[in-house]
């Protein structure tokens, strides 16, 4: 795969320790030319923002599977302002909310919280590549 | 007979080991107050004068003089890096592992402000880091920038970004600056990457720090000055621990070192989860680690000991009744007479008291914790640092245990305690007491003849056992 040049921060954000679709967003956008750092699930919003510094990345991906992701969302953008990384692609995908809720009122919810996008469930990581690069300008 | 001698200019006192290298055994030691002010000769001339009458009886040679050297303040840096936890701490622990004393750690976008702080303390060398390689350059550039603007003359060592360093040389060059690039010390998040920074570390202490010092005396006589003393004693340590090719090591341990400064504690272990269900976190540990706790110490420091200890843990390890007052009237009489030399019994128990504190503190800030984060469905954990609940040794150095009559007792508080379970601390470790001060002497043998110097530390260094005998008179 041809290296695209971009750096992308992914990782699963609050207390939530599912890992599996973790693995999965890392080989495919690995395999899609991209930078990847991982910084697993447990992470916390300080956790993204420091590893988008020190990488100088273009975009941070947040997974939330277990339903708290509104909580544990929260804020993240006002922190990457205060950081220097206000631009920053923000998105953010998995289960992010508990049960299945109305969409049209869920996305909204994470667009007003400064993500660029946010994604429903079972959103495969590959149908969202084609957005991230657009996004990007590739 | 053929022999080693191996020299320690430390900063209180000029240590000397003569080790026969064809039996493996310490001859004699001998030491003397390091005199940095005038010659740093004279101590050393003392000490071995000391030494003279062993060396005719035996009719000795050296067949090589070594040296580490912790005199006139150590090693003094000033580590620079982007994100605090991140490459600033990069830099912390490539520093102190290279046997540093770091006089003040910096983040972000540097001011000039900033760098007129960090010359007025008189940095001996300055690492600079920052962005993983392919990461941020725009900071570390900018930050080599507001470096360029001052006289600076002392080593700069940069270990930032890969990527970024060409240009961080070519504004170097510009000014004539003394620098040294190397290895990033993080080259992606998380990981620590310390030794090709040590080893230059090392390299520029040998070929500068050492002249700028006042050691070039030392150097006509003894050789090499190698390395800094900590980094000798973590050398040692390392040895010990994981042996070499032909000779076993002992294990897994930790080192404490109670000065009357300071309190060193190395640990030499991987130090990850010994429990299911934990998720590392953090900035990767290095196998051999070192942390200084500048405000723990039996006599400089002894003040700022008791104020982060307080009166109710000075009275958890204090065996009899004591009041505040007399506490602090003890606390000062150390603080005032640093050179103050227990002679009593209750002089002896008190100091054994600080150096209870000074360990267990230390402890408490070197060891990893476990976090938990809890959700509604249930609590999650997370590590940051070493677990060390598992390691085998806990080796003792520093004169307050070596004169103490019960150095297990204070080796002690170093353990788990069930009281504050998060904390990752020895659960059941063996205790072994440098009795004789040969770890740093060994750390420089190691350099030479690895397998004599664990061989050496094997036999001297002395199983204690926790027992209930008394303090004696
Ligand atoms: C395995 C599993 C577990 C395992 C996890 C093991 C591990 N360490 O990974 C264990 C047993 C520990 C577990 C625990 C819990 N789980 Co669970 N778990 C699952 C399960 C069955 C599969 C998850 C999985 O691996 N899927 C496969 C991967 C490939 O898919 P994925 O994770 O969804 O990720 C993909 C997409 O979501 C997407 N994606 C993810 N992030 C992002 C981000 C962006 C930007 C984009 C574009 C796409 C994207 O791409 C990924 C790759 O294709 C799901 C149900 C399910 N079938 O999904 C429930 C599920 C996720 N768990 C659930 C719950 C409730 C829990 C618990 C709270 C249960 C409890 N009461 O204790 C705990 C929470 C623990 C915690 N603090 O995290 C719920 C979440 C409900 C919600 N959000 O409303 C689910 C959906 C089950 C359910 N239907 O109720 N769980």
């Amino acid at each position: 795969m041809d290296k695209l040049n971009k750096t992308v921060v992914i990782g699963v954000i609050g207390a939530d320790v599912h890992a599996v679709g973790n693995k999965i967003i890392d080989y495919a956008l690995t395999n899609a030319g991209f930078n990847v750092v991982n910084i697993g699930v447990l992470s916390t919003q300080e956790d993204f923002i420091n590893a988008a510094i020190e990488t100088n990345a273009d975009a941070i991906l947040v997974s939330s599977l277990y339903g708290q992701g509104e909580l544990d969302a929260r804020g993240l953008r006002e922190k990457c302002v205060e950081a220097g990384i206000g631009d920053i692609l923000l998105y953010i995908g998995g289960n992010i909310v508990v049960g299945k809720q109305d969409w049209n009122v869920v996305e909204p919810k994470f667009l007003d919280m400064g993500y660029d996008r946010a994604f429903p469930p079972g959103t495969r990581i590959e149908d969202s590549i084609n957005e991230l690069k657009q996004d990007l300008g590739i | 007979m053929k022999c080693y001698l191996l020299v320690d200019f430390g900063s209180t006192n000029t240590k000397l080991t003569i080790v026969d290298i064809e039996n493996e055994e310490i001859i004699a030691t001998a030491k003397a107050i390091t005199t940095i002010e005038d010659d740093i000769m004279r101590g050393f001339n003392e000490a071995y004068a000391q030494l003279e009458p062993v060396i005719l009886e035996n009719n000795i040679e050296f067949v090589e003089k070594i040296g580490c050297s912790s005199a006139a303040g150590g090693l003094k840096m000033i580590a620079i890096g982007l994100v605090p936890e991140l490459t600033s701490e990069a830099a912390r622990r490539a520093s102190l592992g290279a046997g540093a004393k770091i006089l003040n750690t910096y983040s972000y976008e540097l001011a000039e402000a900033d760098v007129e702080e960090m010359l007025a303390m008189k940095p001996e060398i300055i690492l600079l880091c920052g962005g993983t390689d392919g990461g941020n350059k725009e900071v570390i550039i900018n930050n080599a920038k507001v470096l360029a603007k001052f006289k600076i003359t002392i080593p700069i060592i940069v270990a930032c970004n890969k990527a970024a360093q060409p240009q961080v040389a070519e504004i170097f060059n510009k000014v004539g600056f003394d620098y040294y690039r190397c290895e990033n010390v993080m080259p992606s998040i998380n990981i620590l990457n310390v030794d090709n920074v040590r080893d230059v570390i090392r390299e520029v202490f040998m070929k500068n720090i050492v002249y700028a010092k006042g050691l070039d005396n030392a150097i006509k006589y003894v050789g090499d000055v190698l390395m800094p003393t900590p980094a000798a004693v973590l050398n040692a340590a390392s040895l010990l621990a994981k042996g070499t090719d032909e000779e076993d090591g002992i294990g897994d341990l930790v080192v404490v070192d109670i000065g009357g400064a300071t309190t060193d504690v190395h640990s030499l272990c991987d130090g990850y989860p010994t429990k299911g269900g934990i998720t590392m976190k953090g900035l990767q540990e290095p196998f051999a680690k070192r942390s200084v706790e500048g405000d723990l110490g039996m006599r400089y420091s002894v003040l700022a000991c008791y104020q982060a200890a307080g009166y109710r843990m000075f009275k958890k390890y204090y065996p009899n009744d004591i009041s505040k007052d007399e506490v602090e009237r003890q606390i000062n009489l150390r603080h005032e007479d640093i050179k103050l030399v227990p002679i009593n019994k209750e002089d002896k128990i008190f100091d054994a008291t600080i150096a209870k504190i000074c360990t267990e503190l230390a402890l408490n800030r070197h060891a990893g914790y476990i976090e938990t984060s809890f959700s509604p469905f249930g609590s999650m954990y997370s590590q940051y640092g070493k677990d060390l609940t598992q390691i085998r040794y806990l080796v003792g150095t520093g004169g307050v245990l070596v004169f103490n009559d019960k150095p297990a007792d204070i080796l002690k508080a170093a353990k788990f305690d069930n009281e504050q379970p998060d904390l990752l601390k020895p659960m059941h470790p063996r205790y072994l007491l440098d009795k004789t001060y040969i770890l740093s002497a060994m750390g420089l043998l190691a350099t030479k003849l690895p397998n004599q110097a664990l061989r050496i530390m094997k036999k001297y260094l002395i199983e204690i056992k926790e027992d209930n005998n008394e303090i004696k008179e």
